[in-house]
């Protein structure tokens, strides 16, 4: 039985769901969206430009179905996005134009 | 559509190319940082253990200041998350989880692997710890007690397991080839 | 808040943020309203709480506050436990 709580579903602690659920033990090699996802917010970070926390928030912000459909690495760079948006590094109509051209 | 909710390898893509222009994060940065973390590995934090079996002032060193005992083996630590080691003894086995995220001691064992990042992993290690393990074997010896570790804040934690039986006598080059990654994680424990 | 010794008692506030708006909380859902034991001080760390929403962050001491797991969930064996860091402002003494 679940905690009767208002939990954030990120917050997964005990989540009955899941307890159940098999533990995939097996390695998986990081692709290259893997890698460059990870070096691109290690550089934001290095600059001061977007804090660990900042990216925690911005993943739990994705909503339930995605979180849980989304790759590790997938609701980083939805969060890098998010983040590079809000504080204005970046512009939605900058970023349109870069994915028609992408 | 929610911008947001474009595939991510053009996000990706796209966020690279806008960066690069604005001069605020370059291929070669990328790279470099990439270059980094690649060099972390779990054998990092092997040799830390196997030095610790051996070196009992540095055992005391790595319980109290983890990021110290790792700068001490050439690790580099600069910017990273305090480092916290939590000693296994013959009552006590330490399981390291982050329920809310993937909070992993990543400057000293690289790329956290798939599992500990998994849903699965994240909520089963606080509830079923003792399950959990069984996912790779491990039962504990009778009358071991299982402390989960819940990495929700600053620290990043790795354990120092118990030297296996059977290893009087080896040097530290050779119980560094005994400790494995998970060893340092707890759901594992290294034998011979 | 008075720094808390190795041993006291605390209990982890029964308050939900996560009702009230957008926040970012790092005390997990299943310790609230719980009651646990300092093990020791962890040192003073930026509220993530502010930190997230890139607003000013206080100083903060964080604890690892020990608990059992049989009354955590009702389930376990007992003498296995859970260890948590919690930022002050979540414990209150129990």
């Amino acid at each position: 039985m679940d905690k009767d709580v208002p939990r954030a579903h990120h917050d997964l602690g005990g989540v009955s769901k899941f307890m159940c659920e098999p533990v995939d033990v097996g390695p998986h090699a990081l692709t290259d969206f893997d890698k460059e996802v990870d070096g691109l917010s290690g550089v934001l970070r290095m600059k001061r430009l977007m804090t660990v926390d900042e990216m925690r928030r911005g993943i739990e912000a994705i909503p339930e179905a995605e979180y849980h459909r989304l790759s590790y690495y997938r609701r980083w760079m939805r969060s890098i996005t998010d983040n590079l948006l809000r504080k204005g590094i970046i512009t939605e109509a900058e970023l349109r134009a870069a994915l028609e051209r992408v | 559509m929610n911008i947001l909710e474009t595939d991510g390898e053009k996000l990706l893509a796209a966020v690279r190319d806008l960066l690069a222009a604005k001069g605020i994060a370059s291929s070669a940065e990328i790279s470099e940082r990439i270059a980094i973390t690649d060099a972390a590995n779990p054998g990092q934090g092997a040799r830390m253990v196997a030095k610790a079996w051996t070196d009992p002032a540095y055992r005391t060193l790595m319980l109290e200041d983890g990021t110290k005992a790792a700068e001490e083996l050439g690790i580099p630590m600069r910017g990273s998350a305090p480092l916290g080691v939590l000693e296994n003894t013959a009552d006590v086995h330490h399981l390291v989880v982050c329920t809310l995220c993937s909070c992993y001691p990543r400057a000293v064992l690289g790329y956290p692997p798939f599992w500990f990042k998994s849903a699965a992993y994240r909520a089963r290690g606080v509830r079923d710890p003792r399950g959990l393990i069984a996912e790779w074997g491990t039962v504990l010896p009778e009358g071991v007690k299982i402390r989960v570790v819940d990495s929700t804040a600053d620290y990043r934690w790795m354990v120092l397991p118990l030297r296996p039986p059977g290893t009087d006598g080896w040097d530290e080059t050779r119980l560094t080839s005994v400790v494995r990654e998970g060893d340092m994680i707890g759901v594992t424990i290294p034998r011979i | 808040m008075a720094a808390m010794a190795p041993g006291t008692a605390v209990r982890v506030k029964d308050d939900w943020p996560e009702t009230r708006g957008p926040v970012h909380i790092r005390t997990p859902h299943y310790l609230r309203g719980l009651q646990g034991t300092v093990v020791r001080g962890l040192g003073a760390f930026p509220n993530p709480e502010d930190l997230a929403f890139a607003r000013p962050a206080a100083q903060l001491a964080l604890y690892h506050v020990a608990f059992d797991q049989p009354a955590v969930w009702q389930e376990g064996r007992a003498g296995d436990g859970l260890l948590v860091e919690i930022y002050e402002h979540w414990l209150e003494p129990a």
